[in-house]
């Protein structure tokens, strides 16, 4: 729901969830921050919908990537190696 | 000279660079020839430097030559090194450099600062929410609210069918939510350091990072609905 309670705003969910990203970068200013925080308080739904977003973001990180074959990274430690060994 | 194993970032933190005094002790190591020093750099920052070179060029093949042809640079340029800014961020310059010049020559750009159709639609589908007239406008429906995510994608019962399908959903992203999302979910990079390799503002890298990351909470979402009903095996 969206309106005002005295002089706090509030923010209703299907605008929170837009702005998710913002308030975990910490890129809202503070007055925005507190109003959805005390959004999150009250909401069950939202809070869920921040955790997934969490958790997702946390699962990311254990996501495969792509690197070097070992041969190249042996060869590059052998040219570095090699730079250093001209330096006695 | 004490073992720090915590010293060089490993696993899921090779985008937390090295800082501080960390830094200037790794810089000393490596300006005196420590091969294993550079080995474990190697082994920590290769893979976000392939996927930033991938950015760039058309194919896996060219963003491998570029990564080996910037840590030879790298290697070469250590002497040169003054510690203005951190030691990553001094790499990943000399990586994107190598990789824009190739880039050009494979004329392959990704269009950053142009708005794709689409990019103001909201990320949630608006029927999840009550409408301007309901008792809680925009509020969630109980049809729409999130349902809870039981196990958590943690769980190692999942966390392999977790990553399977955060891989696909990934490969299945617009080009450059993929890119921003992976710099900096997968592959740890920070705010600052995706900016700088990218050359976007942080609004921009807010709106493509906030596109992809809610893609991404929506393919788990399904994955989860249809472990529910049943569909999955």
């Amino acid at each position: 729901m969206s309106g005002t309670h005295g002089d706090q705003v509030d923010i209703a969910c299907r605008e929170l969830v837009e702005i998710v990203t913002d308030y975990l970068e910490g890129a809202l200013d503070p007055a925005m921050t507190a109003t959805v925080e005390r959004h999150l308080a009250v909401c069950p739904h939202c809070e869920r919908y921040i955790e997934q977003m969490r958790e997702t973001i946390s699962a990311l990180g254990h996501v495969p990537v792509d690197t070097l074959s070992e041969q190249a990274k042996a060869d590059l430690v052998a040219a570095f190696r090699d730079f250093h060994a001209t330096d006695t | 000279m004490t073992e720090e194993p915590g010293l060089l970032a490993t696993e899921r933190s090779p985008g937390r660079g090295v800082v501080g005094e960390h830094e200037t002790e790794l810089v000393d190591r490596l300006r005196a020839g420590d091969a294993d020093a550079f080995a474990q750099l190697v082994e920590d920052w290769t893979p976000s430097m392939l996927r930033l070179a991938r950015t760039y060029v058309s194919t896996q093949a060219s963003a491998e030559e570029i990564v080996q042809e910037s840590w030879l640079a790298v290697i070469r340029g250590l002497g040169r090194f003054e510690g203005r800014s951190s030691l990553r961020t001094w790499a990943f310059r000399i990586l994107t450099n190598q990789a824009k010049t190739r880039g050009v020559r494979e004329s392959r750009t990704v269009p950053w600062s142009s708005v794709v159709a689409g990019e103001r639609r909201p990320t949630v589908d608006p029927d999840r929410f009550r409408g301007p007239n309901d008792r809680w406008p925009g509020g969630w429906t109980v049809e729409g609210r999130p349902t809870a995510w039981q196990p958590t994608p943690e769980s190692s019962a999942i966390a392999g069918e977790i990553r399977g399908r955060l891989t696909a959903a990934l490969a299945e992203l617009p080009e450059r939510q993929r890119i921003v999302v992976s710099l900096r979910d997968v592959h740890g990079l920070s705010s600052d350091e995706v900016c700088e390799a990218l050359g976007i503002t942080a609004v921009n890298q807010r709106v493509l990072l906030h596109r992809g990351r809610a893609g991404l909470r929506a393919s788990l979402e399904d994955y989860y609905r249809d472990a529910g009903t049943g569909v999955m095996a």
